[in-house]
């Protein structure tokens, strides 16, 4: 009996599944339509074993748990259509299907364990289920499978015990291939590798440029960071993302291979301080979009404050505010910090950017203060609304270079950011100026001709005001020669870097921690021991460390400085953000806690008595925290408290601007 | 004071929005003009997407396609915004082009700052142009609340908060203040979409006052302090927030039109503002 039936069940669930992935197609096919080439499937293979292993094996007891299961199942399916299905009885292939069944079910023991009591960033509902499908599959299949290698061959002939086996194979079947194709929780095997072959980002999957800094090899980073927002063609009949058919068929595949691991929760700031964000609830909505219904069977945490339940989606009806409401787009920071942890490779920022661009460019329902920003860029080039021609008022006293003097050009051309503006930023502007100088490095400012870099308005959305200062800016610095630009904004450092290239301007762009550890390589610099020892830790800013990669120079830094240093526990490429990036500063969306207060609570753990940073924003927000708290001091002011002016340099240049130093700026 | 909310006419009063090109306080680039752009504001909550702007000037104006972009959040199925541009040299007279496109047009409701930022700047448009067309006018408008096909009721802003509440016939002009509703945000999509029309107006005449006028930039005038000398802060805060009281005024109440009009008139010539008899009637009023 079971000789008839299990072919009957296997091609019934292949052919049944098929139907479904098929429609499955479709509703990704709703999306824009971008060139895409069928060869890019044969780099599925690859970027599953390697890349996403990887991510996915910063959590070893899942990685193991994960390769057991589905490897036991792939392994397990393959074998039984053979042998099963078209019925070559073959021993030794019974025996391999009896392996790998048994590590299947190895797997999914550990699966259900880890059910028994999941932790609050799993989804539950069908995914509760699937621990106990992938059970009924590996009991059944092997216990189907005994008889092949002579294993209790007559008991197993017919009866009720048939049956039973016949019932569990069949459950296992529908939840495993005909759940793939329809939508179940196995649909993440499906899309997740469709994903990863088409994914949009496919630099993520190069292998160039990782990162030798960590001793962990899967906190490595493998392929370039990709991070630069894709350009908008503003001559588009639609600006931005209103409905979930405008996203592009990539995106919609993307969201789909989400497979509610919750670990993008997990390290969400904005999900942490109560704001209304869960980028897992965020994907699954975006699901729910593109499918059509409501969000009412999702099993998982909702945004802070807001009911699950309430809100549907079509893939032709607006998403905002019907299925997401804009607070819960404003609230991301977009610190990347859930891309980083995507075993699925999610994008989750481009997606929520896609969004805001619509609501900002079409709707024009920018919060307040972030609109105020943008009119603010429009007329003034700076979000403040300030003359730009002040620029470079904290610097009068300093006699600083202007590249407009020397069309010979410079080694370095200083960008100095909207922190210019800012009476604390202009302290670490002052100290970076003092380290050049000691540094003997030859450089110069663009003074007024400087304009906001763009950043604030392109992450809220604006990308005609983004688009039209990177014009300019790239126009301005078309006209002076210089090696290379540093900057102490890690903003305009990933902008100027990453994304002017996209508008043909192209320049090797240093983050003053860089340039700084730079300098102490080659010996420029020379600092004495602090009097005190003190202990220190370091805040990773988002643009500079998920963004950028860059975690190591600002350790350097540290390291020559000989403080005692302590890391905290979200460091690295797993820091939490300070709540400034994104404009979330300006939109200011309320919650339970503030982010720069729990980032605040993570100094304070370490015991250090300085926190070190190296952004204007993250200063700005986390000097925001009431005290008594850890001191906050930049890299650049840390050095240059340091520095041991070079004696030989002549004499009377630098002892004045030594001098001035003293007075506060 | 907030526009409140369900006061509409839509297309049932035709309204225009009167639009000049402002300049940045800071920076001096053009843009919205402040008050016109309450303007648009409170035209587009009275009319939706049925407001018309109407501008006399350069069809390049950076301030133009920004009041465009401010035609969303409207009903559904309300179209682009629609700009009449009126093409005038910056030295030529707005006066007769508006006038003339006004009483083409069917609008019984122009709503407009009340002085623009560039230019003359000499606020005298919204009077010039109401008197010309032979429209009321009003100006100081916080807020419009209540509008029907005949008469529009009007909140008008007075010193110190104070609020007037008016009656004026239609079809009129409202001079909108600065304390009017914040307007909405220009966006860049609706900024794109927005059609303008190029209505070719009669020879633009060029103003003959133009010419022989001597410009230089505007000074902000220095503000008499009033000096409290008092240890006490209550007094200083309240001598700074006082209103600065008018002193040996006269009430005039219950006359005829033209019996209050010479006592005006009587009252500025003998203050000086207006030359004696004999002169004025040569001049140009
Ligand atoms: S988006 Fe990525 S990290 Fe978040 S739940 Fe889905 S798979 Fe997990
Ligand atoms: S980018 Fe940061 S704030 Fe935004 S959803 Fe991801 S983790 Fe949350």
């Amino acid at each position: 009996m079971l000789q008839t039936l299990l072919p009957i069940l296997i091609f019934a669930a292949l052919a049944v599944g098929a139907v479904g992935a098929a429609r499955r197609i479709r509703l990704w096919r709703r999306g824009q339509r971008s060139p895409m080439g069928w060869h890019r499937l044969v780099r599925m293979p690859k970027r599953y074993l390697n890349d996403l292993h990887h991510i996915v094996a910063r959590d070893k007891a899942m990685a193991h748990t994960h390769v057991a299961t589905a490897g036991g199942f792939v392994a397990a399916m393959a074998l039984a259509l053979v042998v099963h299905g078209f019925g070559w009885r073959n021993p030794i292939l019974g025996g391999l299907l009896l392996l790998a069944s048994l590590g299947m079910f190895v797997g999914a023991l550990a699966v259900n364990r880890r059910r028994l009591d999941p932790p609050a960033k799993l989804s539950k509902g069908p995914w509760q289920r699937l621990s106990k499908s992938l059970l009924a599959y590996s009991v059944g299949m092997f216990l189907v499978s005994l008889p092949l290698v002579g294993v209790a061959p007559t008991t197993l002939g017919g009866g009720a015990l048939a049956l039973v086996l016949t019932l569990l194979v069949a459950w296992g079947l529908l939840e495993m291939i005909v759940g793939m194709g329809w939508g179940g929780p196995m649909k993440h095997a499906f899309a997740g590798s469709l994903h990863l072959a088409f994914h949009r980002r496919p630099e993520r999957f190069d292998d160039q440029h990782g990162e030798p800094q960590s001793k962990i090899p899967h906190d490595v980073h493998r392929g370039s960071r990709s991070t630069a927002l894709f350009p908008l063609d503003l001559a588009a009949p639609k600006l931005g993302v209103e409905k979930p058919s405008d996203f592009q068929w990539e995106q919609l595949l993307g969201f789909d291979a989400c497979v509610q691991c919750g670990r993008c929760q997990a390290v969400c700031p904005a999900y942490a301080a109560g704001q209304p964000l869960n980028p897992k609830k965020l994907i699954q909505d975006m699901v729910v979009g593109m499918v059509g219904g409501s969000d009412a069977r999702y099993a998982g945490s909702a945004y802070p404050g807001i009911e699950v339940g309430k809100h549907r989606g079509a893939p032709a009806e607006p998403i905002v505010p019907q299925l997401v409401e804009a607070e819960t787009l404003w609230a991301c920071t977009t610190c990347r910090a859930c891309v980083e942890e995507c075993p699925m490779m999610i994008e989750h920022v481009d997606a929520i950017v896609d969004m805001r661009r619509f609501v900002t460019l079409e709707r024009g329902e920018t919060p307040e203060k972030g609109a105020a920003a943008i009119d603010n860029l429009i007329a003034t080039d700076n979000p403040g609304g300030l003359d730009n021609a002040s620029r470079l008022d904290w610097a009068a006293d300093l006699d600083i270079p202007r590249i407009q003097d020397r069309p010979e050009g410079v080694d370095v051309l200083l960008w100095l950011g909207d922190g210019a503006f800012d009476m604390r930023n202009q302290r670490t502007l002052r100290s970076l100026v003092k380290i050049l100088r000691a540094g003997g490095v030859d450089f110069a400012v663009l003074g007024d001709e400087e304009r906001d870099s763009g950043d604030v308005a392109r992450r809220l959305g604006d990308e005609a005001t983004f688009q039209r200062l990177a014009e300019r800016n790239i126009a301005t610095l078309s006209r002076y020669r210089f090696q290379r630009i540093v900057t102490a904004d890690p903003h305009s450092f990933h902008v100027l870097g990453r994304e002017y290239g996209a508008f043909g301007g192209h320049y090797t762009v240093r983050h003053h921690s860089t340039f700084i550890a730079e300098l102490f390589d080659a010996g420029r610099l020379h600092v004495k021991a602090a009097e005190q020892r003190e202990t220190v830790t370091y805040h990773d800013p988002c643009y500079l460390g998920r963004y950028n990669g860059e975690f190591a120079a600002p350790r350097q830094v540290l390291a020559a400085l000989g403080v005692e240093f302590a890391e905290m526990e979200r460091s690295g490429y797993r820091s939490r953000c300070c709540g400034g990036g994104g404009g979330a500063a300006l939109s200011d969306v309320p919650g339970k806690a503030r982010i720069p207060d729990m980032r605040m609570e993570d100094v304070r753990e370490t015991g250090a008595s300085t926190v070190a940073v190296a952004c204007p924003q993250c200063t700005a927000m986390l000097e925001g925290v009431v005290e008594p708290r850890p001191q906050i001091k930049d890299l650049a002011e840390m050095v240059a408290e340091a520095l041991i002016e070079p004696a030989s340099d002549t004499a009377s240049p630098t002892a004045t601007a030594d001098t001035r130093e003293e007075i506060p700026a | 004071m907030t526009q409140p909310d369900n006061v509409t006419v839509g297309a049932a009063v035709k309204t225009v929005a009167l639009v000049s090109s402002g300049r940045h306080p800071v920076s001096g680039r053009a843009g919205r003009a402040r008050e016109d752009a309450r303007a648009v504001e409170m035209g587009l909550s009275l009319s939706g997407g049925t407001l018309t702007l109407l501008h006399a000037g350069d069809a390049d104006d950076a301030a133009l396609p920004e009041y465009l972009g401010m035609y969303h959040g409207l009903s559904a199925g309300a179209g682009p915004g629609r700009l009449d541009l009126l093409p005038m040299a910056p030295d030529g007279d707005a006066l007769p082009a508006l006038a003339a496109r006004l009483r083409q047009s069917d609008a019984r409701l122009v709503l407009t700052g009340q002085r623009a930022e560039c230019g003359e700047g000499s606020g005298m448009l919204p009077y010039l142009l109401a008197e010309t067309l032979g429209w009321s006018i009003a100006t100081g408008i916080a807020a419009i609340e209540q509008c029907d096909g005949d008469h529009v009721t009007v909140l008008q802003a007075l010193p110190q908060g104070q609020r007037r509440r008016l009656e004026v016939a239609l079809p009129c002009l409202l001079a909108v203040d600065g304390v009017a509703p914040a307007p909405r945000q220009s966006a860049f999509g609706p900024a794109r979409r927005g059609i303008t029309d190029s209505v070719a107006t009669a020879a633009p005449a060029a103003d003959p006052g133009w010419a022989a006028w001597q410009w230089q930039p505007a000074r902000a005038r220095p503000k008499r302090l009033k000096v409290v000398k008092s240890t006490n802060a209550r007094d200083r805060f309240k001598a700074a927030a006082a209103k600065s009281a008018a002193s040996g005024g006269q009430v005039l109440t219950d006359l005829a039109p033209d019996e209050a009009a010479d006592r005006l008139l009587a009252y500025l010539r003998s203050e000086k503002v207006l030359a004696p008899v004999s002169d004025a009637e040569g001049a140009d009023q």
